[in-house]
């Protein structure tokens, strides 16, 4: 059997039992491929391994201390503007990104790379190993860790069949499973010798979770080409269409088909939120909604945190919440240039509001409207020297109030750069004042109507409607990572947990004073330290000589009897 | 009194329980120092007179039982079980005063990692007391229960949607018995390193002082130091192969929950989140803790890197785990940041 054994891999198996001929050292010149061959050597070798692993480390690491793209976009083009010279060089050099930068790949990739070029050979040698005999019983067994002996009445071939089937016996618990595989070698001389071998689910573990990893990440890259992932604002009593133009954002693997998406309708009816009165902390979101499968008749659901709803065979996901006021506004003609719910994101745990309206749709030649401010669902008015102050007391709607300020000019809407929806475009935008030059608050409350400052128009506070945010994901992979990550970790604690172990036992005739009967010796060594060897090897040996001992005599004892009389 | 305020007075009592054992280990390591200091001619002739390094590590094996002092190991011994006992008292009220499984925030992470650390060092020392274990993890447990008490420490409570999982049970119970058992595995560790460099010092004198890996001035020097009369105390813990073997299981078992922490958390970040890896701070902290841990199971294996030089990654190890629990959530910010703090 070809031992293959990976650069600088300690492994008390994969020694020789014996000591090898000293060879001198042959170094032929190395060509192209002597090259390559030493690379390859040098990337499978266990240093290396271990020098990617601890690199793989120290990589991952930036990305806790730098924004990341892949997580928020806009921190990190606020940390670039904050820092103009380091920024954009830590930009180029994948900081931002890296997790999927050139670096982070490489290292990875290449440990992944050494661990298939060390396992795959080490699977052929264990497959090997599988299909033959434990190995020979060592000429000296002085060198072991766990050693012993004994002596008995009776033959050495004798002896041998009780010690394989002591060995052979199974475990307490299971008996009829055999522990152990086992050998018998006539060494010549009347001498017998017995090997050993458990334990070869040590080093399957082993394979199966590093195998099990690559498989992983093999999964992993497969969901990520054939993902897709959509985030939609729902505002109650509304619903969205699962198409891609339905979505805010959408996201897709290369491999993604739109025609790939089931087209169901979800609609919001209710939904349902409960704080902590203390505390103010949230408690429960439960979003009622009701789903239409193509062809079906609708049902409804709920989805919760922690409780995504399954959905045309993606999972719907309840990402967050917040109030859409209700608003209409009137231009100056009387005209109705806007009226539907507009989602406010929430900036704090009393669910402070911000939020733009945008008025484009005004009648005549008038100038668009911009609304900005807040949404405050109970508010709590407060008298200062700057004059009233507003703030949220309460996450519930018990006293809802919009405070806004009121801008005019040019939204900027047809100019084609898209825009976010969340923020005003000021540039060709100016803020109206009062009398005393102070920026004008519009204050409004459900159902009341305020006129808009300088004849503009009016606005109404018609309701004050919930909304969530759902974020649908798809991908088919997840099983496969799955199943991987679960074979990973029953390899690891097979190759842990599991004792691998190899005894001997050589029985040879005993000479002199001892002439007839069986000196028995014996060795084991275990992979790694293992407390449990040395009393296995004194229960198999008591368990040889009590069985020997308490066989009835098998025919003439022969020379066996010449003990009693000495 | 409330459920609340009664379990966290018991927490206090368990905190001054481990004071008290710490002390006591504290003055065990001190008796040993000192009978080993009287003795240690001896010790270095017994040194001399073995031309094996073998003899040092049975020797002192064989000497385990003058040096101690058993008064000093029985108040140890049950000011441990006493604080053990208020801590399990203090965390069953914690969970009935806040209605739910008491796993959710900093404070009641470490106060059950705590109890799963000194849990631990209490079945390690079933049959033999290791003193300077007991001080290294006793010293960790006062501090972080007190850090715990006054710094973490936030009023019984429900928890966020977010939390309202089983996950909460599996994945941060596995999460804290795999950073309790990392403990104990550091010091046995940090134990091994101090025995192993003295075992060499004592070795290197009656032979030419060249042993494997003495290079740097530097490192001779802590030989040298540690190898002194100041050390003495070393004489009297395992050998550094037993304290190896005993940091190796622990740490394989906490490295085994330690990869059904993240599994969890991954399955549970499918649930929650949509995502099931998504590079959060906690993913990173977590999966570098990993890494590493992993590194130190090859290097354990690697000719060249086993013994000494392995136990060095689990001090790097060590100090990721314990980064992963306070810097990542008290520093930044992410989606693990429920520390309520």
């Amino acid at each position: 059997m070809s031992v293959h054994r990976p650069e600088g891999l300690s492994d008390v198996f994969m020694e020789p039992t014996e000591a090898p001929p000293a060879a001198p050292p042959n170094l032929p010149t190395l060509g192209f491929v002597g090259w390559c061959r030493w690379a390859w050597r040098q990337l499978t070798s266990m240093r290396v391994a271990l020098l990617l692993l601890m690199l793989l480390a120290v990589a991952a690491v930036p990305g806790t201390v730098w924004p990341q793209r892949a997580q928020d976009t806009a921190k990190v083009a606020t940390y670039i503007s904050d820092h103009p010279t380091t920024g954009p060089w830590l930009d180029r050099l994948g900081f931002f990104d890296v997790y999927s930068s050139v670096w982070f790949s490489a290292i990875y990739l290449l440990l992944f790379v050494s661990l298939v070029g060390c396992i795959l050979p080490r699977t052929k040698v264990h497959l090997a190993g599988v299909r033959g005999r434990p190995p020979r019983a060592p000429r000296r067994f002085t060198r072991f860790p766990a050693q012993g002996s004994g002596l008995v009445d009776a033959a050495p071939s004798q002896v041998a069949d009780d010690a394989v089937a002591v060995l052979r016996g199974g475990w307490r618990w299971l008996p009829f499973v055999p522990t152990y595989r086992v050998d018998t070698r006539d060494e010549g001389d009347g001498t017998v010798s017995v090997s050993a071998e458990r334990g070869y689910l040590r080093e399957t573990g082993n394979l199966v979770f590093h195998l099990a990893l690559v498989g992983l990440l093999i999964s992993v890259a497969t969901g990520q080409v054939l993902h897709y992932r959509g985030q939609a604002i729902v505002v109650q009593g509304r619903g969205f269409a699962n198409a891609q133009v339905d979505y805010d954002t959408f996201e897709q693997g290369t491999a993604f088909t739109p025609s790939s998406l089931v087209p169901f309708t979800l609609r919001l009816d209710e939904f349902e939120s409960r704080f902590d009165p203390d505390t103010l902390q949230s408690r429960d979101f439960t979003a009622h909604v009701t789903l239409t499968n193509p062809g079906e008749e609708p049902v409804e659901e709920t989805i919760k945190v922690n409780h995504p709803l399954d959905a045309g065979g993606a999972k719907v996901y309840l990402q967050g919440n917040g109030y859409a006021p209700d608003i209409t506004v009137r231009d100056a003609s009387g005209e109705v240039a806007f009226s539907g719910p507009t989602p406010f994101l929430p900036q704090d745990e009393v669910y402070t509001s911000r939020g733009v309206v945008k008025v484009p749709d005004v009648s005549g030649d008038q100038e668009q409207i911009g609304l900005v401010g807040y949404l405050l669902p109970t508010v709590d008015v407060r008298e200062t020297s700057f004059g009233p102050a507003y703030a949220s007391v309460n996450p519930q709607p018990d006293d809802p109030a919009l405070v806004l300020a009121v801008w005019r000019g040019n939204l900027g809407l047809d100019t084609g750069v898209p825009q976010n929806v969340y923020e005003l475009d000021e540039a060709r935008m100016t803020q109206l004042m009062d009398d005393d030059d102070k920026p004008v608050t519009l204050v409004v409350r459900p159902g009341e109507t305020v006129d808009l400052p300088d004849g503009m128009g009016t606005l109404t506070f018609d309701g004050l409607p919930r909304y969530v945010a759902l974020d649908l994901r798809h991908d088919p992979a997840l099983p496969f990572v799955l199943v991987f990550a679960l074979l990973a970790f029953a390899g690891l604690a097979t190759s842990l947990f599991a004792p691998r172990r190899r005894l001997w036992l050589r029985l040879s005739p005993g000479a002199g004073e001892d002439a007839g009967r069986t000196v028995v010796t014996a060795a084991g060594l275990a992979r790694g330290d293992d407390v449990g060897l040395q009393p296995e090897l004194d229960r198999v040996l008591t368990d040889t000589l009590t069985r020997t001992a308490d066989r009835p005599p098998a025919a003439p004892r022969g020379p066996t009897s010449g003990d009693a009389t000495p | 009194m409330t459920t609340g305020d009664l379990s966290t007075l018991l927490v206090w009592g368990a905190a001054t329980a481990f004071t008290i054992a710490l002390i006591a280990y504290s003055v065990d390591l001190a008796r040993i120092a000192e009978r080993s200091q009287k003795r240690v001619p001896e010790a270095v002739l017994a040194g001399a007179s073995a031309s094996r390094p073998a003899t040092a590590i049975s020797g002192s094996e064989a000497q385990s039982a003058p040096g101690r002092s058993p008064r000093a190991e029985g108040i140890a011994r049950s000011t441990t079980v006493l604080g053990l006992v208020l801590l399990f008292g203090g965390i069953v009220l914690r969970g009935i005063a806040a209605g739910r499984w008491p796993t959710a925030n900093m404070y009641e992470f470490t106060i059950v990692g705590v109890f799963v650390a000194v849990l631990v060092l209490t079945i390690v020392q079933r049959r033999r007391v290791i003193a300077f274990v007991g001080v290294v993890v006793m010293g960790l447990a006062v501090l972080a229960l007190v850090l715990a008490l006054n710094a973490f420490y936030i009023q019984a409570d429900q928890v966020q949607p977010a939390l309202q999982s089983y996950w909460l049970i599996i994945h941060v119970g596995v999460a804290i018995t795999a950073t309790g058992i990392f403990t104990v595995a550091f010091a046995a560790s940090v134990l091994q390193v101090l025995r192993s460099f003295r075992e060499e010092a004592l070795t290197a004198v009656d032979g030419p002082a060249v042993t494997v890996g003495s290079t740097s001035p530097r490192s001779d020097r802590f030989r040298r130091w540690v190898g002194g009369p100041k050390f003495g105390w070393l004489e009297q813990v395992p050998g550094s192969r037993e304290l190896e073997a005993m940091s190796f299981r622990l740490n394989a078992i906490a490295f085994v929950l330690w990869t059904l922490t993240l599994i969890g958390g991954a399955i549970w970040a499918e649930h929650a989140w949509g995502r099931y890896w998504g590079w959060d701070p906690k993913e990173v902290g977590t999966f570098v803790a990993w890494v590493v841990y992993a590194a130190y199971l090859h290097a354990r294996t690697t000719r060249g890197w086993s013994g000494r030089r392995a136990s060095y990654f689990v001090f790097v190890g060590y100090a990721v785990v314990l980064a992963n629990f306070t810097v990542v959530n008290l520093v930044v910010t992410g989606k693990h940041s429920y520390s309520g703090i």
